[in-house]
């Protein structure tokens, strides 16, 4: 997994509330057995018209948002079905990080898997945010993990909140897997107890 | 005196195999279910680090998302994409050595359907799945969460998951349902006073007389929409009625283990005094048939209720409603039954199982459905389908006009043929209304699987009270 440190970059604004995984990523493009190569179909049914070409209306297809980096987004962002695709479809788009008021619980884990960093803010923060990123390319928005700070494109500055382990995590760009296997006594300890009093498991 | 302690602190107190100090865990997981669409980025990652699926034993596959549901599946699935998700699974579940259900198995089915079928989920059991409808098997008193591929990956490999404790909300109905009211109509209800985010943070315990009164089936429903209330898991406390359910099943204890399962069962309800963070009640008597008009699940109103207008929400409500109607194709003030439909589909693991289809036969018995509506009903799952053919049900809806399929999750996220065309209207008994869920353009209206065989048979959404 890729580190999360600081990025300073575009951030597009999408105000919707309860913006859900269809919408990140429709199930047509969930038929891939592989993780890379789903960027160009994020936000696909907003994104695209039938015959493929691009709606010009849609932030991401705006000059100024072609390269957005953050997204700052309407409250619940990612709720829904429990597709991984969606933050492999907005790594693979470029977007680092997403800002709002609230996510859906499996969505916000799952950006941790994969380097994307989901900041948490109160509604009157994030409004100035959304306001800097509806400016466009020009407004770019700060994001430093280690600082747990968010700096607004005037230089003003937020702080977040974020879970001590999860932040260890994307800082040092750790697999979980690795980590939780050299606990593996604890889990080999906790089976054979468990085998003992709850044989039927 | 110890403190008293909900269902949920029981179930992850008997989880938890090592607590760091900021009070992050690992849990350890009784079952790992498995479905194609979400596990093979998971497998592969075990592949290219050389690492084995810890407990096979306790971990099932079957493949649901992708199968066609027409009666000539077995000759072959046409989508390449589809076949090639359904073919590594087919492979992964050798390859790694776990239970699997394929296609051509008659137990085969929704995930969901297929784990309570088996006896696979039992009371107190932590059970999670690449699927956020896995909130279904808290139906058991079972501690069930949908997760991530990356999670799945973690799960195979060493049989636990990072989690740190959600908080404790309780939602009780009290009293009784009225005729016509069904779980589907609790849950929706709930979901509509709540909001998609009103259980963001929380496991749900669902409780209360109405609740009590469920079946099985009825539980299952309730659960399973607790994701769409935001919650990481919804559960039910087990009683008599769970037990029964799950006695004889293939994978269920037998003998002196059933009778030390049964021991421990008893022990798993929510402790006089112990403390909730958040508390919703609703009144069993006030709930009415409902149906959702927009495209979330908490756009939900009694079927004698009127399609809202935008300026009767607030904040950033107002934009995504105008933008629901837009999509929809309402108008605000319109009575819902005179919102004529297109489509009726019945199923899903919401109401894929024996009893929806009851439901759904008992108001379609000798009736038709509407001249130029397309209807259809699958089954959850292989069994239910040859239950309802015993019982006579299919007989039923196939004289109706219904086409009678085979079991998968079908229309309700349209992954494999079964799918809406743009600004096809659908009356639907699945979980989700979101923009191009059941196909790209596709209009769902969320309900009952009694409302929906009504709507069949008028052509517009009905109140099946009408009808019955």
């Amino acid at each position: 997994m890729e580190k999360f440190t600081k990025i300073t970059g575009v951030a597009a604004p999408m105000p919707l509330v309860n913006i859900d995984t269809d919408m990140i990523i429709p199930k047509q493009f969930l038929k891939t057995i592989k993780r890379s190569g789903l960027g160009v179909n994020l936000f696909d049914e907003m994104r695209y018209n039938d015959d493929g070409t691009e709606k010009p209306d849609f932030v991401l297809n705006k000059p100024a948002y072609r390269k957005a980096e953050i997204i700052v987004a309407g409250e619940n962002f990612g709720c829904g079905s429990s597709r991984e695709h969606a933050p492999w479809a907005l790594l693979d788009f470029g977007i680092r990080c997403v800002i709002s008021t609230s996510y859906a619980d499996i969505f916000y884990n799952n950006c941790f898997k994969n380097g994307i960093l989901p900041i948490v803010l109160p509604a009157e923060q994030v409004a100035v945010l959304m306001e800097d990123a509806e400016k466009g390319q020009n407004a770019r928005i700060s994001v430093d993990l280690e600082a747990q700070q968010v700096t607004a494109a005037d230089g003003e500055v937020f702080k977040f909140e974020i879970d001590p382990f999860k932040k260890h995590c994307l800082l040092n760009g750790l697999d979980d897997i690795g980590l939780t296997m050299n606990k593996a006594t604890s889990i080999d300890k906790f089976e054979a107890q468990a085998a003992a009093t709850r044989p039927w498991v | 005196m110890t403190t008293p302690k909900t269902l949920y602190d029981k179930i992850w107190d008997a989880h938890v195999a090592d607590e760091a100090e900021d009070g992050t865990c690992l849990l350890y997981i009784d079952r790992h279910l498995v479905h194609e669409v979400t596990s093979p980025q998971a497998f592969e990652g075990l592949r290219m680090a050389g690492r084995k699926v810890r407990a096979p034993d306790k971990t099932i596959a079957v493949p649901d998302h992708n199968v066609p549901t027409t009666l000539d599946r077995l000759e072959g699935i046409k989508n390449e994409e589809s076949k090639i998700q359904v073919d590594a699974l087919d492979k992964n579940a050798k390859d790694f050595g776990i239970h699997y259900y394929p296609v051509s198995d008659v137990r085969q089915g929704i995930v969901h359907i297929v784990g309570p079928e088996q006896g696979w989920t039992l009371p107190g059991m932590t059970v999670v799945c690449g699927d956020s409808h896995t909130a279904t098997h808290g139906a058991f008193g079972a501690l069930a969460h949908g997760i991530g591929t990356s999670e799945v990956e973690h799960v195979l490999a060493t049989q636990t998951l990072i989690q740190k404790k959600s908080k404790n909300m309780k939602v009780e109905i009290t009293g009784k349902l009225r005729p016509g009211v069904t779980a589907k109509d609790i849950t929706l209800s709930v979901i509509g006073a709540t909001g998609t985010a009103g259980g963001t943070g929380y496991v749900i315990e669902y409780c209360g007389e109405a609740i009590r009164d469920l079946s099985m089936e009825g539980r299952m429903t309730v659960c399973n929409m607790a994701i769409e209330g935001g919650a990481r898991a919804g559960l039910i406390a087990p009683d008599e009625k769970t037990f029964e359910y799950v006695m004889g099943r293939p994978h269920a204890p037998k003998g002196a283990q059933w009778e030390a399962a049964l021991a421990w069962w008893k022990t798993l309800y929510t402790d006089e005094g112990a403390h909730f963070d958040k508390v919703v009640t609703l009144k069993g008597e006030d709930i009415a048939p409902v149906v959702t008009w927009g495209t979330s699940p908490e756009d939900v109103l009694p079927i004698t209720g009127k399609v809202p207008a935008p300026e009767d929400f607030k904040g950033g409500k107002v934009e995504a409603a105008k933008r629901s109607l837009d999509y929809m194709g309402l108008t605000p003030g319109t009575p819902l039954s005179e919102i004529k439909i297109d489509t009726v589909f019945i199923g899903s693991c919401t109401n894929g199982r024996i009893e929806d289809l009851r439901a759904a036969a008992a108001i379609l018995k000798g009736k038709k459905v509407k001249d130029g509506l397309r209807a259809m009903i699958v089954p959850g799952s292989g069994l239910v389908r040859a239950q309802a053919e015993e019982e006579g049900l299919a007989e039923i809806f196939t004289e109706a006009g219904f086409e009678w399929r085979l079991a998968g999750c079908s229309m309700c996220l349209a992954m494999n043929p079964d799918q809406l065309a743009p600004g096809e209207r659908c009356a639907a008994t699945s979980n989700r209304n979101f923009e191009g869920r059941q196909g790209r353009g596709g209009r769902t209206h969320l309900m009952s699987p009694a409302m929906a065989a009504a709507a069949a048979i008028t052509g517009h959404l009905t109140d099946v009270r009408d009808l019955m």
